[in-house]
């Protein structure tokens, strides 16, 4: 959900794109976190963790917690609150430990 | 790359302690994670009102402003997006999406701020369970919801604060709880969130979130006076999502890394690098400021980061000039923790000056 009028703040959204959650495309504004991208469309569970694969989502916003580690364009334990969106971009929940796939 | 002054960490205590620096002549290099300056600044749309300070009356978010144009216009270096891995003895390290690098300073400010609190209680980790600064960041900075119907847990300024900002945003506030018997921040943000309507339920805390995969519901409980909840004063609260107001700790990891030594004092939020009046940890050349030196405010962050960059100039280079700032904005820190909720700092940082014998 997003805020489209507020009291103080002037939301500057930047340019318009698309980025592809668990191959689905979702909304998302240039210069936004892509978990902010996410929580905005609806998606609130990031990853499941390693052992009891519990359901995991954004916790501190501001990448001193880990709870948000997602596989961004490929690449594991990619914080979603601190990597910013960006056109085109591949984005899935993480299952267990984040792994390399090699190629 | 040879410079006078690291400072680690674009918040209000970095970005102090860099604009005294550039201003005492030193050349000066930021870093920091974030694309943008500000560190939590960005998100704080409430205005301050620091007694003695310089931006009382102003909101967080243009406290910011302020602070990034006269860092542009003193031509102050900056690498965001940027992360100091490591400080060393030869060097410290510097890595980014593009490059590592290694930088040579003379001295040293760690502004690396703090991170939320958890809380224990049943599902604390289902999505939905947010860290109020997060919801804050969310709302104040993306615009975006995490949801219509919020439990606040937590009385203290933040909780507050934030809980005026989500009624603000558009998101209805069920409740904030406080375990302890009265409320924690100041009374101003209190009577703004109760004119709302917001229930302050004290001696109350939560025990657990209800849901599958995302928060449904929490159940709250009662607590007697020795902080035991009462059987039977169970309650379900109909709400998606929660938000933990319960402290912050200092962010330390990169003091002790750097060898600095690092003690606990409840006063200060935990575990934090040991520092001496002037912000120097016990690693020479090496000091800390802000909510890293002891959880605080935005307003003291801002007075530490003058003061540490005062002295690490002085110490360069001898000169009158900055050991008078260092006194005089000792001074006007004193000042400013002189009220009610300065009581706590001033004893943690009496017990922190005490608590080291090298």
């Amino acid at each position: 959900m997003r805020i489209t009028e507020h009291p103080i703040i002037k939301f500057k959204r930047g340019r318009k794109v698309t980025i592809y959650f668990e191959g689905k495309p979702i909304e998302a504004y240039e210069g936004e976190s892509v978990a902010a991208a996410l929580i905005a469309a609806g998606i609130y569970v990031f990853r499941y963790s390693p052992r009891h694969k519990r359901a995991r989502g954004l916790f501190c916003a501001i990448g001193k917690c880990s709870s948000c580690l997602m596989q961004i364009d490929g690449k594991p334990n990619q914080m979603a609150c601190m990597v910013h969106v960006r056109d085109g971009m591949r984005v899935r929940r993480q299952k267990g430990k984040g792994v390399l796939d090699g190629n | 790359m040879e410079i006078d002054l690291l400072v680690i960490g674009g918040g209000p205590a970095g970005l102090s302690a860099a604009i005294t620096a550039a201003e005492l002549a030193h050349s000066v290099l930021i870093v920091d994670e974030n694309p943008k300056l500000g560190g939590q600044l960005i998100k704080q749309t409430h205005k301050f009102f620091g007694s003695e300070s310089n931006y009382c009356g102003i909101r967080g978010i243009d406290i910011a402003e302020i602070l990034e144009d006269k860092v542009n216009k003193l031509g102050i270096t900056k690498h965001l997006e940027s992360t100091v891995v490591g400080i060393y003895e030869d060097g410290v390290a510097i890595a980014s999406e593009q490059a590592l690098r290694v930088v040579h300073p003379k001295k040293i400010i760690i502004a690396t701020g703090a991170r939320e609190n958890m809380l224990s209680f049943v599902n604390n980790d289902l999505p939905g369970v947010y860290g109020a600064g997060a919801v804050q960041t969310l709302v104040n900075v993306y615009g975006v919801l995490p949801g219509k119907r919020a439990l606040m847990v937590g009385s203290g300024n933040i909780g507050l604060i934030v809980s005026y900002q989500l009624m603000q945003a558009g998101v209805e506030v069920v409740a904030i709880l406080e375990a302890l018997d009265h409320v924690g921040g100041y009374e101003v943000h209190a009577a703004k969130v109760k004119r709302l309507g917001i229930p302050i339920l004290l001696r109350h805390t939560i025990k657990s979130a209800i849901g599958n995969d995302k928060v449904e519901a929490a159940v709250i409980t009662k607590l007697d006076e020795h902080w035991q909840p009462i059987p039977g004063s169970e309650r379900e609260l109909n709400v998606d999502f929660i938000c933990l107001a319960v402290g912050l700790s200092p962010s330390y990891e990169l003091a002790a890394q750097a060898g600095a030594k690092i003690v606990y004092i409840p006063e200060l939020g935990g575990w934090l690098p040991w520092h001496k009046p002037n912000l120097e940890t016990s690693v020479s050349g090496l000091y800390v400021a802000g909510d890293a030196a002891g959880v605080e405010e935005a307003v003291s962050a801002l007075l530490e980061g003058k003061i540490a960059a005062a002295d690490a100039s002085n110490s360069i280079k001898e000169n009158k000039y900055a050991q008078k700032l260092v006194e005089t904005t000792q001074k006007e820190l004193q000042e400013f923790r002189a009220g009610k909720f300065g009581k706590k700092i001033i004893e943690g940082k009496r017990k922190l000056y005490a608590s080291l014998h090298l």
